[in-house]
């Protein structure tokens, strides 16, 4: 291949095949200053982003949806081409014709589309309807004509739950950067070869799938191409300079969005990419910085007007409106270089020019070697925004090498070359109490599991409890590992990822992505009935509903070996127990240790517990400590954490950490350098995520209001801690008073 | 080797406020003072307290090397940690030898002659100068200042670096003249790096209430961001 188009570009392999790391190492400029070269946002920037809040101001107003178009079924081509303000805008693209209008994507599921639209106050069209009840099966009519009857119990007992049987499962990024780097034209030919080698003499069942999905891929592409024509924009070729390298990326963004509601749907890892083209149009004299961020400016606003339409109680689930539109930013080269840009910073930097916000979650993929500079100023936007995740970019890049990206918030998959079958997960504290049960429901007393002999002692013994949880722990990695083998065969089947799935190699890693929820509860419960004496209380059905303790136990979360190798055994046994399952498409079993706030929903769902829980209380989120048991401070928490082992946790290991400014120094120059020592710490034992919340008014008022939402939240005046939300109303009010004063 | 022991109340592995960069606080057990605005009163009590020693916590220090960065380190806090000095000297030497930065905050109130050994090994003296006016001093703290202004100079005398702190009271440590004395005082100390104005809070009233004693200084108001800028004025702090 040889384009016009890449002028000035290194050559190397990334010519003779698509291999866009390969691309990225032979043409970016490592940067290691600081972040004085940036620039503020342009005038049309300000224009522009002010229309965007006003409409974010009338969706609110009108209950959190602004529009709905109810009649035309989402597809890469179904809408026409819609704007903000053409004028203004550098970079164009929306999901339907009108910014924040939300579009109907029926195939994953049609009643949940019907019923989202009606909890707005909209019907969708009867036509339409027609034709996904009685014609076009949809992926959720697939799941649930083979789901089989162990499934469906454990399904609506809330033993595994929030699987994406009805919604799109998302967690899949196409590379994006290809469309940029080549042009459509150059994909589809690639793809045309692949389907040529897919014609064998043995024409089995899995040659016959990969020939047709690798041909709706190639339909897919053409969409695009026609896609961007309605914005006047021929994508044919490689992208010429950096406006066409940021929207030929968006485009191939767009059209994945278009097509899928999935339940995250991240960018990938373009910032760097990026730059290549902005620094080429630099050295050329074509653009100057203001514009350069300009294009980044106006890309991100376009990441932040991302709708899809979801039920509230989908949102209950998920916390907000969230669609993850994940960029990771930053990390190291395996050759030693940084992969720092002056993009990572310019990415950043959005956060100033356009606010803080959720979208796009930008993650910094963490290293002790990043270049000071952006260390400080990544910090420094953290503490300003609270906006930003971090991963552990020193220990990935062992698992997946260089050009990896973070799907959803912590799912690492080498870009384009890797995806998931995403499975939410099983609640392993309720696992427990089946054991403990005999496979009954502690809440509904309903035989769930196969009935075997519970406890039978008043009190519990450890090497007793233990036995049947393994037990039982081998049941619910069955059934889980089924469910996920229907629903990821009929999503294949009846929502295949075109669009997403043609920005990825023929060869690609899949992996089978389990998850559990309750590990802190767990380890408690196990530490309580093998270090204190826990005695269970039955009620008149012989059902043990609830537990008193006598005596302490140490709990997890205080970097106590005692109970964290519990915790760490329980996660690699439940691990094995996946591994053992047979998977569909041979995908790798992997896990997480990750609830977003869903923590909230499966406390709710699950009965007391022996660590002292009460019935419905919220399990810690991830893989927090449950809240209030951690006493030794937040660097024990966090070695406590890091003691879970990535490689039987390699989809993920989440850790919500919030802090208030003071707590983390006095000034903003010492809070940089503490949040730097602590974030090297932590990735240094091995941590793998951590969320960084440093708290200002809004969200202490919060805290205030949920308190089990930041079981954390430490505020610290010399030599004096306490836990946030242990103190009186009064107390609380005072601190978020104070919060003010200090900022006025 | 035989076993040094000390009565701890608590770790806490995250302190910003409690020296340079980011710390890990042993809070020990036990205090000779009776300060009437201690927020940390439950740790008074010498009888109270876990036993712990020297070589299991440095061992559990060891797990927070990587969170201390260039300048970050471990201090000593209470209750008064030099009640259990040969703890305290005993701990500080196996930290310097794992070449971690030491700092101790103190009350002052302890005999200079026993400080020799435990200054060898310690970076930074966190030093509370509560009160200049030795009347108000004595019913404050219940306590002459002498022995803690004679402490002072030791350390000064002795080259130790020094951070001094002074607790801004309304109505009690905050008068005018007092403050300049301070400011005097501190002038003639050689190895003062930061003075730091605290203001009071009541936080730790709580505290005192879950032990079933009485808080001392009911009805006395916190000290505003103003008053604490006044007292920084004063004092001559930037």
């Amino acid at each position: 291949m040889n384009f016009e188009e890449w002028k000035k570009f290194k050559p190397g392999k990334w010519q003779e095949e698509i291999d866009v790391r390969n691309f990225i190492q032979l043409n970016y400029t490592p940067y290691e200053g600081t972040d004085e070269f940036l620039k503020g946002p342009t005038s049309s920037t300000l224009k522009l982003w002010d229309k965007v809040l006003e409409l974010y101001k009338k969706e609110k107003e009108n209950g959190g949806v602004l529009d709905v178009d109810v009649k035309t079924i989402s597809t890469i081509t179904a809408h026409n081409a819609g704007y903000i303000d053409k004028r203004l805008e550098k970079i164009v693209g929306l999901q339907t014709d009108k910014p924040l209008k939300r579009a109907i994507m029926p195939f994953g599921g049609v009643r949940i589309v019907e019923k989202s639209c009606e909890a707005y106050d909209r019907q969708m069209d009867p036509k339409v309807s027609e034709i996904f009840h009685t014609i076009r099966r949809t992926h959720n009519d697939g799941v649930f004509s083979v789901y089989t009857p162990d499934i469906r119990a454990a399904r609506s007992s809330h033993l595994i739950t929030g699987l994406p049987d009805g919604y799109g499962r998302g967690r899949i990024i196409g590379d994006y950067r290809r469309v940029a780097l080549y042009g459509i034209d150059a994909l589809i030919a690639e793809k045309k070869k692949s389907l040529e080698a897919l014609d064998r003499r043995e024409f089995t069942e899995e040659i016959i799938r990969s020939r047709e999905e690798t041909y709706d891929q190639i339909l897919a592409l053409g969409e695009l191409k026609e896609m961007a024509a309605k914005y006047d924009l021929d994508i044919s070729k490689p992208a010429a300079n950096a406006r066409e390298a940021v929207q030929w990326t968006y485009f191939g963004y767009l059209a994945a969005i278009k097509d899928q509601n999935g339940a995250a749907m991240s960018i990938g890892r373009i910032s760097t990419f990026l730059d290549v083209y902005i620094e080429r149009d630099l050295q050329e004299g074509l653009i100057t910085e203001e514009e350069a961020q300009e294009l980044i400016d106006h890309l991100v606003m376009k990441l932040r007007l991302v709708r899809f339409l979801r039920t509230p109680e989908y949102n209950e689930l998920f916390s907000g409106d969230p669609v993850w539109v994940t960029e990771s930013i930053g990390g190291m080269g395996i050759d030693g270089r940084t992969l720092v840009t002056k993009n990572s910073f310019r990415m950043l930097h959005t956060l100033s020019n356009l606010g803080p916000a959720p979208e796009p979650n930008l993650t910094v993929l963490w290293s002790n070697n990043l270049p000071r500079g952006f260390k400080e100023y990544t910090t420094k936007m953290s503490i300003r925004t609270s906006s930003i995740q971090y991963e552990n970019d020193d220990l990935m890049r062992g698992f997946w090498g260089d050009d990896y990206g973070i799907a959803c918030c912590v799912s690492a998959m080498r870009i384009g070359k890797q995806m998931q079958f995403f499975g939410a997960r099983c609640n392993l504290a309720k696992t427990l109490l089946y054991a403990i049960n005999g496979g009954r429901d502690e809440i509904s007393g309903k035989q769930v599991a196969p009935k075997f002999e519970g406890v039978t002692t008043d009190y519990l013994y450890y090497d007793d409890v233990l036995a049947k949880f393994d037990n039982m722990m081998d049941y619910v990695a069955m059934v889980y590992v089924k469910a996920l083998n229907a629903i990821h065969y009929m999503h294949d089947k009846y929502s295949y990822e075109k669009i997403e799935m043609a920005l990825h190699d023929d060869e690609i890693l899949r992996t089978m992505a389990t998850g559990i929820a309750g590990l802190s509860v767990v380890a408690d419960s196990l530490s309580a009935i093998k270090y204190a004496k826990v005695k269970a209380i039955r009620n008149d059905q012989g059902l043990v509903t609830s537990y008193e303790i006598e005596g302490d136990f140490p709990k997890y979360g205080n970097d106590d070996d005692r109970v964290d190798s519990i915790a760490v055994d329980v996660l690699k046994r439940f691990m094995n127990k996946v591994r053992k399952q047979r998977t569909y498409r041979n995908s790798k079993p992997t896990m997480s240790v990750l609830t977003i706030t869903s923590n909230v929903v499966y406390g709710k769902n699950t009965g007391d517990t022996p660590d002292g829980r009460k019935a419905g209380e919220p399990f810690g989120p991830g893989a927090n400590p449950m809240h209030g048991r951690d006493t030794n401070g937040a660097l024990a928490v966090m070695n406590s954490i890091a003691k879970l082992p990535y490689e039987h946790s390699e989809d993920g290991i989440s850790y919500t950490f919030s802090i208030t400014p003071s707590t983390l120094g006095d000034n903003e120059t010492t809070q940089v350098s503490n949040l730097i020592s602590m974030l090297d710490g932590y990735f240094a034992r091995t941590g793998h995520h951590i969320n960084v919340n440093v708290f200002n008014r809004e969200l202490l008022i919060d805290a205030m209001n949920h308190p089990e939402k930041y079981p954390q939240l430490t505020i610290r005046v010399s030599g004096y801690a306490v836990n946030f939300v242990k103190l009186t109303k009064e107390q609380q009010m005072d601190v978020i008073n104070r919060t003010i004063h200090e900022k006025i | 080797m035989e076993k040094v022991t000390g009565r701890i109340h608590s770790f806490e592995s995250f302190s910003t406020v409690d020296g340079p960069g980011v710390r890990y606080v042993i809070f020990l057990q036990g205090c000779p003072l009776r300060c009437k605005y201690c927020h940390n009163r439950d740790t008074r009590d010498v009888h109270l307290g876990e036993v712990y020693d020297t070589e299991a916590i440095v061992e559990k220090i060891l797990n927070y090397r990587e969170y201390m960065g260039e300048d970050g380190g471990v201090t000593v806090s209470g209750g008064e940690p030099l009640l259990q000095i040969d703890f305290v000297i005993d701990l500080f030497k196996r930290l310097k030898a794992e070449g971690i930065h030491t700092a101790i905050d103190t009350s002052g109130f302890v005999d200079v002659d026993k400080l020799k050994d435990l200054l060898d090994y310690t970076d930074l003296v966190i030093l509370d100068l509560k009160e200049m006016d030795n009347d108000t001093h004595k019913d404050l703290i219940g306590a002459d200042n002498a022995k803690i202004l004679k402490f002072a100079e030791h350390i000064s005398n002795e080259g130790v670096p020094m951070w001094i702190r002074h607790v801004l009271v309304p109505t009690i440590t905050d008068k005018e003249e007092h403050l300049i004395k301070l400011k005097e005082f501190v002038s003639t100390l050689k190895t003062v790096e930061k003075v730091e104005v605290l203001g009071y809070h009541t936080l730790g009233s709580e505290k005192w209430e879950m032990i079933g004693d009485k808080f001392m200084l009911e009805g006395i108001a916190e000290a505003s961001a103003d008053d604490v800028k006044r007292a920084e004025q004063i004092l001559g702090i930037e």
